[in-house]
């Protein structure tokens, strides 16, 4: 095979194994979560199917395709199928800008390097940012169309609390992007190459640390997560948007949650973390995406770890706390690192 | 060949998404398609090698301001266009406003047939410059838009803090009753 084929057909596989990941991470997820919250419970959670219930959910994916599909006969047709489609889509799309590795030629394989990830765009944050904020339009769909008060509300809530948190994080990338001068993740990854004193890795998140809390925040908000799972509120909404669904059109809106959360915490290593960078020996062998799988892993723990210790607020404390608190921090922050790099610069 | 099936194929989906628009009865129906027709004309912005614009298109518009259409209409619960509200005594049916309104569009018609002529001008100056991606990269659009542009730029957003003060205004005069 000449290069040029080889190429093409190594790119190929690496967008097919970016997609391979992200199914797999959507279904590990689920299981951590219910083993994780099994421990925090004291208690083992799913045990029976496999060897310490590694195998539960293939399990439940057998149970939701076999299930029936109801469609309520007051919802709109059109809409309620189109919503989880929406979702799950714009949850795969947004993975597409984000990078995951350096660049490598296969250890010789190649004579000039591959980079590691779906497309390498010079806007790439805003890439992100554009089509996680397209996901919403599912979940509101799905409130919509469902002709159910409580998924109505879970609907509203949603695109309320979109609207409030994307602010405070858009504010809070503006930051990095000025420290790193770029709007492609990699050009923010490699600046964040090297140490500082030989021993503290030149991240952002160090130079960034408010910034950093703020995009944690507003993260967790955008991915409706416990404590701000103010969509679906099983307490208070039955369901939220999803009461209505069922089978396969249900199993897509947790699959696109799942995937949102990776991608999040993806972008989020990328940005404050310092990507595939931080551990040279791996660095140099081109080995790096091992480092990122597992940074993007502890962030990913952490997201499981404040859904099952922290109670889910109120929501009018959520739109305070956006508002109030969140968006003005951002802003200082923003600020703050303006005149800071102007100073330092001068 | 593929960048004109490319162009036709997206300006196609905006012409057809843009005025199916005003076909719909149901308001969400129209939403989705003015959605569709944003995202349409973000790939031919992408096309036109100006990925900046494309991504701001699709986050100021299809992002926020269709998700706050999207919140108003949901509110309302606006599901259909009630058939008696277009019966001869609405105030949009008078032929006053008829007339205004037939006035306007072929302002408007008239105005883009001006911009269109002068567009292949600027078209020209454009490629005597050379390079379209840098002159539209971030760096550039950012030093023109807070440079020659400065002006414009902050009377936009003292015009959006009018609108801000406004609505503040009015929602406390309401509470406050």
């Amino acid at each position: 095979m000449d290069q040029a084929t080889l190429r093409f057909v190594i790119q190929l596989l690496i967008i097919g194994f970016t997609f391979f990941m992200l199914i797999n991470a959507s279904a590990l997820l689920v299981l951590a979560e219910r083993k994780i919250m099994g421990f925090m419970q004291q208690r083992y959670g799913p045990y029976l199917v496999g060897p310490h219930g590694l195998l539960q959910p293939l399990a439940d994916i057998v149970k939701l395709l076999f299930k029936e599909e109801l469609r309520p006969k007051a919802a709109d047709k059109w809409l309620f199928t189109l919503a989880p489609i929406i979702s799950v889509t714009a949850a795969f799309a947004a993975f597409a800008a984000v990078p995951w590795g350096a660049e490598t030629t296969f250890f010789g394989l190649l004579d000039t390097p591959v980079k590691l990830g779906v497309a390498d765009v010079n806007v790439a944050v805003l890439v992100v940012f554009a089509i996680t904020s397209m996901g919403v339009y599912g979940i509101v769909l799905a409130g919509w169309s469902s002709n159910n008060k409580y998924s109505l509300l879970g609907g509203l809530r949603s695109s309320a609390q979109m609207i409030s948190y994307e602010l405070a994080y858009a504010t809070a990338l503006a930051s990095v992007i000025m420290l790193a001068g770029s709007l492609s993740l990699r050009e923010v990854v490699d600046a964040q190459d090297g140490f500082w004193f030989r021993v503290i890795p030149r991240w952002y998140l160090f130079l960034q640390p408010i910034g950093f809390i703020i995009y944690a925040i507003a993260g967790v908000a955008e991915t409706n997560r416990a404590p701000f799972d103010f969509p679906e509120a099983e307490q208070e909404l039955v369901g939220g948007y999803n009461t209505e669904y069922s089978s396969v059109r249900f199993a897509l809106f947790p699959q696109a949650e799942y995937i949102n959360m990776t991608t999040m915490s993806a972008v989020a290593t990328d940005l404050y973390l310092g990507g595939w960078h931080g551990v040279p020996f791996l660095d140099r062998l081109g080995l790096g995406w091992m480092v990122f799988l597992v940074k993007v892993g502890v962030i990913l723990f952490t997201y499981i770890w404040v859904r099952w210790t922290v109670p889910r607020y109120r929501y009018d404390q959520l739109m305070q706390f956006g508002w109030k608190w969140l968006f003005p921090a951002a802003v200082v922050n923003l600020i703050a690192t303006a005149a800071l790099i102007l100073y330092f610069n001068a | 060949m593929p960048e004109t099936l490319l162009f036709s194929l997206f300006s196609g989906i905006a012409i057809v998404a843009s005025a199916l628009v005003i076909g719909q009865r149901n308001p969400m129906y129209s939403i989705m398609l003015l959605i569709t027709s944003f995202g349409a004309l973000s790939a031919l912005y992408i096309q036109l090698d100006a990925p900046f614009v494309a991504m701001a298109q699709i986050i100021v518009y299809a992002g926020a301001i269709m998700v706050l259409f999207l919140f108003v209409v949901m509110l309302l619960n606006a599901p259909q266009e009630d058939g008696a509200e277009w019966d001869r005594a609405h105030p949009l049916r008078r032929p006053g406003v008829s007339r205004l309104g037939a006035l306007l569009a072929g302002l408007l018609i008239v105005q883009l047939v001006w911009a269109l002529m002068r567009a292949t001008d600027a078209s020209t100056a454009v490629n005597a410059s050379g390079d379209v991606a840098a002159i539209s990269s971030v760096r550039s659009v950012g030093r023109v838009l807070f440079t020659n542009y400065v002006f414009a730029f902050e009377a936009t957003s003292i015009l959006i803090l009018v609108a801000m003060v406004g609505a503040v205004v009015l929602a406390a005069r309401e509470s406050g009753r």
